[in-house]
Order: C-alpha cells, then sequence, then structure tokens
C-alpha cells in the first residue's frame, strides 16, 4: 500500500545554551538571539516515517513545519535524509502561537494538502516540553492518535501496530489510519544525512529566503526541485483570528529568571571531627534516627 | 456549574497517586473559590472498588463512568467522556497528572473545548490579571506556573477568557493529604454510552506489561543523591550503603543516570522525579537548575562537594568540602556510633 506520509516538525532554539536576551518584554521568546536546532524527537519521527516509506514501495514523506524563513533548513534537513517535500508556513500572523493556534495552523495546512495516511511528529519540543500539539492536531482532524511511540512494528490492512512507551513499561496498539502519532526519544536515532542528497538540496530554498542577485539564482528556473513550498495564512485558507497570538487562549502573564537565595548555611570540612559532629547534631534534633 | 474538576487515572482499580495529589490541591483552590471539588474516574469493573480512593480527599461529586474496553486507556473513549461532561458541567478548572496519560487525554480535550491548557505546572495560584491589551481585569484566574525554556525561566500562564483552564501537573509536585474538612460525597454512576460514541473504540490495546516502581523515592524521608562527582558505578554503592544506614532511598541527576551509573526511574529533577524528603544529601551534584526544580523543597540540604563554590551549595544548609569517597563512608561511620 503506497502511503501518504507527513512529518510534523520544529525548528527550536537549543535551550542548552540560553542568554540574557532570549526573551522579549511580552514574555515570548525571542528565537533570533538563540542557534537553532532540529528538534530532537521530530527526527526520531522522521526516521520513522523513512522507514514506513522504505517498508512501503511508492510512499512518500513531506515535512510539514511552521516559522520564520530561516526555518526552512529543517525541510532541507529531511529532504538530505530521504523525504521528497515540505511545506513551510510561515506568516507575521502565525507569530506568538500557544499550542492550540499552532495545532490549527498544522491541521489546516494538513487539509490544504489533502490528508495524509499517516500524520508523524516528535512527542515534544525542547523549547515548551508541553507534547500537547500531535494530539491537538489530532483532535482538529478528527482522526485518532498513539502518543509515546516507539516503533512502528507493522503496517497490514490499513492498520499499524505501534508500541508504546508508557509509565512503567511498554504496551503495544494496533490503530486504523489515517492517525497521528508521537514520537519517543527512546525510539531509533535518525539516519544522518546521504551526501548524494546534500549536493542535490543544498540550494533548495524558499522563495523569502532569496535575495536579490544571490548567487545561483539561475538554478531556480532550470530545477523547480529546489523552490520549496512557502504558504501564508492565506494559502491554506486559514482564520487569522485563529492563528498566532489572537488564536491563543493562554496567556503569559510573567515571567522570571531563576536566582537562587542563598540560605544560612554550615561550611564543614571533610574531616573527621566536624562530620562526627554534623552527624551527633542530625541525630540529636531527631532530623534523622 | 464553576467547579474545579480533576482527571482521576487509575491502573486496574488502583488510583494513581498523582491523582490523590491533585485531589488535594483541587480542594484547596475549589475552598479559595467558593465553589465545589468534583473528580472524574473512568475504567472497566471499578464501580465499588475506586471510590474510597477518591472521596476522602475533599471530593463532593464523583462520576464514575464504568464501561468495557475504558481500560486499558485509549485517547478517544476518555476524551469523549471528559468533552461530553464538560459541556454538561462547565467547569472553571481541570486539573490532571502530567503523566504519560493525562498528556494525550489533556491536549485533545483542549483542543474540542478550545481551552487552554498548560504542561507540566509547578505551582497553581489563584490571582488576578490585567490584559494590557483589551484593558480587560480579571479575578479569581487560575495562576498556571512552570519553569520554561529548560529550566531557564520559570513564566506564569493565564486563561482569561476560555473555560476550563486546564493544567497537567507531574507526580510528586503536589503533596496529597486527606482532606479533614466537611465534603458532600456524593457518587454518580453516567450511562457510558451516553458519553462515548461506538466510533470513539478505534484504537486496542494487544498487551502491555507494566511493572510496579521498585523503589519508593518520592515518599522517602531521606534522600541520598548522587551525581556527576560521584565518579563511577562503584561509587554509588556507597550511597546505597548510607542510604541503607539512614533508611533512606538513592536517586540521581540526570548527569549520572546518562551516565549509566544509575537506574532512570530514579533521575531527580524537572524531568524526572520530584521528592520533598526531610533530608536531602547531595553528593557530587553541582546543581543545575533542572535539578533543583526537583528536590528544593527538602527539608535538610546536605551538599558534599569538592567545589566550595558548586551553585548547590547556595540552597544547602549544610555543606561539606571533599570528595563523595572520603566524605561518604566518614558519614556512615559517625552515624553507626552515634545512633542507638
Amino acid at each position: 500500500m503506497k502511503l501518504k506520509i507527513i512529518v510534523l516538525a520544529k525548528q527550536v532554539p537549543d535551550t542548552r545554551n540560553v542568554g540574557k536576551d532570549a526573551m522579549t518584554a511580552e514574555g515570548t521568546v525571542n528565537r533570533s538571539a538563540l542557534p537553532a536546532i532540529f528538534n530532537p524527537e521530530d527526527l526520531n519521527a522522521l526516521e520513522q516515517a523513512l522507514r514506513l516509506k522504505e517498508q512501503n514501495p511508492g510512499s512518500t514523506v513531506g515535512l510539514l513545519t511552521m516559522g520564520p524563513p530561516r526555518a526552512a533548513e529543517i525541510i532541507r534537513q529531511g529532504l538530505y535524509r530521504g523525504a521528497d517535500t515540505g511545506w513551510l508556513l510561515t506568516d507575521r500572523l502565525f507569530a506568538g502561537a500557544d499550542t492550540l493556534a499552532t495545532s490549527y495552523a498544522l491541521a489546516t495546512a494538513i487539509k490544504k494538502i489533502g490528508g495524509a495516511d499517516v500524520i508523524i511528529g516528535g512527542r515534544q519540543a525542547i523549547d515548551g516540553d508541553t507534547a500537547q500539539v500531535g494530539p491537538q492536531v489530532a483532535q482538529k482532524l478528527g482522526l485518532s492518535q498513539v502518543t509515546y511511540a516507539e516503533e512502528i512494528e507493522k503496517c497490514e490492512d490499513g492498520k499499524l501496530t505501534i508500541r508504546r512507551h508508557i509509565d512503567g513499561g511498554v504496551e503495544m496498539v494496533e490503530a486504523p489510519m489515517p492517525i497521528v502519532i508521537t514520537v519517543n526519544g527512546s525510539a531509533a536515532p535518525c539516519r544522518p544525512c546521504n551526501a548524494k542528497l546534500v549536493m542535490k538540496y543544498k540550494r533548495a530554498t524558499v522563495p523569502m529566503e532569496r535575495t536579490e542577485g544571490m548567487e545561483y539564482a539561475g538554478l531556480y528556473d532550470e530545477r523547480p526541485y529546489l523552490t520549496l513550498n512557502e504558504w501564508s495564512v492565506a494559502d491554506i485558507d486559514g482564520d487569522p483570528q485563529q492563528c498566532g497570538l489572537s488564536g491563543s487562549p493562554t496567556k503569559v502573564k510573567a515571567v522570571k529568571n531563576i536566582v537562587f537565595q542563598a540560605k544560612e548555611c554550615k561550611r564543614i570540612s571533610g574531616c573527621d571531627c566536624d562530620i562526627e559532629c554534623m552527624m551527633k547534631e542530625l541525630l540529636d534534633e531527631k532530623i534523622i534516627g | 456549574m464553576n467547579n474545579v474538576f480533576v482527571y482521576c487515572e487509575i491502573e486496574g482499580t488502583k488510583v494513581q497517586e498523582v491523582s490523590q495529589e491533585l485531589l488535594t490541591k483541587g480542594r484547596k483552590l475549589a475552598n479559595e473559590l467558593g465553589v465545589e471539588l468534583h473528580a472524574i474516574v473512568a475504567g472497566t469493573g471499578i464501580k465499588g472498588a475506586v471510590e474510597d480512593q477518591i472521596l476522602p480527599y475533599g471530593v463532593d461529586k464523583l462520576f464514575v463512568f464504568d464501561g468495557e474496553a475504558l481500560f486499558p486507556y485509549t485517547s478517544a473513549p476518555h476524551t469523549e467522556i471528559l468533552v461530553n461532561l464538560f459541556k454538561e458541567e462547565k467547569p472553571q478548572i481541570c486539573l490532571m497528572g502530567a503523566t504519560v496519560i493525562g498528556r494525550d487525554l489533556g491536549p485533545r480535550v483542549s483542543s474540542s473545548l478550545t481551552s487552554g491548557l498548560t504542561a507540566d505546572c509547578t505551582q497553581l495560584e489563584i490571582g488576578s490579571y490585567d490584559d494590557k491589551k483589551s484593558g480587560n481585569h480579571y479575578d479569581n484566574l487560575l495562576y498556571q506556573i512552570r519553569p520554561a525554556f529548560g529550566g531557564n525561566i520559570v513564566a506564569t500562564i493565564v486563561n482569561p477568557d476560555h473555560r476550563p483552564q486546564m493544567a497537567t501537573v507531574r507526580s510528586g509536585v503536589m503533596q496529597k493529604a486527606v482532606y479533614e474538612g466537611e465534603s458532600r460525597k456524593e457518587v454518580v454512576y453516567p450511562e457510558v454510552g451516553k458519553y462515548v460514541s461506538d466510533a470513539a473504540y478505534v484504537v486496542k490495546v494487544l498487551s502491555r506489561q507494566v511493572e510496579e516502581a521498585k523503589h519508593n523515592l518520592k515518599g522517602a524521608p531521606i534522600v541520598v543523591a548522587g551525581g556527576y562527582g560521584v565518579g563511577s558505578k562503584e561509587g554509588f554503592d556507597l550511597l546505597f550503603k548510607l542510604a541503607k544506614e539512614l533508611h533512606g532511598e538513592v536517586g540521581g541527576s540526570r548527569a549520572a543516570v546518562d551516565a549509566g551509573w544509575l537506574d532512570h526511574d530514579r533521575q531527580i529533577g524537572q524531568t524526572g522525579v520530584t521528592v520533598h524528603p526531610k533530608v536531602y544529601i547531595a553528593c557530587g551534584i553541582s546543581g543545575q537548575i533542572q535539578h533543583i526544580a526537583g528536590m528544593q523543597d527538602s527539608g535538610i540540604i546536605i551538599s558534599v562537594n569538592s567545589d566550595p563554590d558548586a551553585p548547590i551549595n547556595k540552597i544547602a544548609d549544610y555543606v561539606i568540602v571533599g570528595t563523595v569517597e572520603d566524605v561518604v563512608p566518614k558519614m556512615i561511620k559517625y552515624y553507626k556510633q552515634n545512633s542507638k
């Protein structure tokens, strides 16, 4: 069976390297101040998608992402690993979205694409850790969902058998397609980029990334596959009221940086007498016993 | 109308501790708002088996949905129960555990009702909010407070206009306590078929293997925790020895777990277990914010670290400057000598 697979992927700030200017005054993330990476669990999802494609000849994998023009890098990274196509949702109207407004945009784009048999993404993104977008997309499309997936073990008769990583164990479930799947970080890691595909797609861009007089501009007429899909709210027939900040029920009231208050503490050396004193003190005060 | 709801999670007929923790928190919020605390539980063969595990936590009304194929949990039937019940009951707040189930169910319900949901809250409070853009003032909103951005900031989230205000909370973050005040303790058993369509049962659970936790790290009064500074798996043997003497449990930082010295289910921190022991002994732990988030409410904090300026020392009550292999055996020795 030929499958149409859409991978939901996000470019995220590398939260391991967060500086002072990382937050705006409104309490949303200032993405331009941070190094951007492919969200790790979305790579696990891409791997599951590519395996499904290989096991079902004739299948296609497309990456759907939302972000500023530079997030087209996510689509390129997917193409380098064997995906067939991609769509970047980029528009100022999408900005400041919480999970609900994000899932509205993604679900609307998926309808515009014409749906899919399998919609698969990472369990959560490292900049928010919410794990909400996958299930919310599923709900908006009226599809069933399997979250915390570790491996798609079987694809037969329009049904998938999926192993999930649940609290304290594992679970095998069977679910009919079309379906939304979110993949856990404990799943197989993603394959590396393929050198030939990197050569083929390294100049692939969305129109907004291009500048006047840029090198290789002539290539884009010759090789249409180097032009990636770039969609605005209007392109997906979206309702601007349900996108971005205006479509977000949650608001950030306050944000504070973390500062530890130094406590009064007893500093002691590692010598025998000091430690004996401390243990006696703890015993006398019945703190331990 | 306008009550506080808690979704109770079960394994078989056992109500999960995280749900009882949320009932205790939900009771406090309901008291502050002057409304009732309602609870929902859904499963198979649970009638008569779960009520006593839920009602003592201050519940005014419990909805028990007992039907075929409601256990093991799958997304759609439980979503339909909550969505359809909420359309009737119109709660103002809904809490659930930030577990695999809660994080599967919460977003689906919030998307159906177009209400806001905040994941992994570490504090919940009631307060007011002024929306600068619209100029509207709101009283009695739920402040959903959580670390964000890899633990570098703490954000307070509100849902001014949409109901219910939904939040998930990880296990161990709140503390459960049987309610000493009066509550109505009404129990109802709605007919499942009125809430769940036949089409909802599309995902089938073929098999599952779930093990009970092998230890009681979360509830231990004394925790001995190790970080990268412990240096080896053998180093952790010393910590287990100390924990055994003190009748405590062993935990560790993410660095120690990633190094393979400790099982994953013993990780303490924002992405692991949150602990509130009487005594927390941090051995060779530098004190990353994500780790601190999981232990900062401990009673007495003792830090054993060769670095006198380790960040964790700022929140410690005792700082012992020395290596783990030197200090920990001495602690064992002098504990044995001085305890009767």
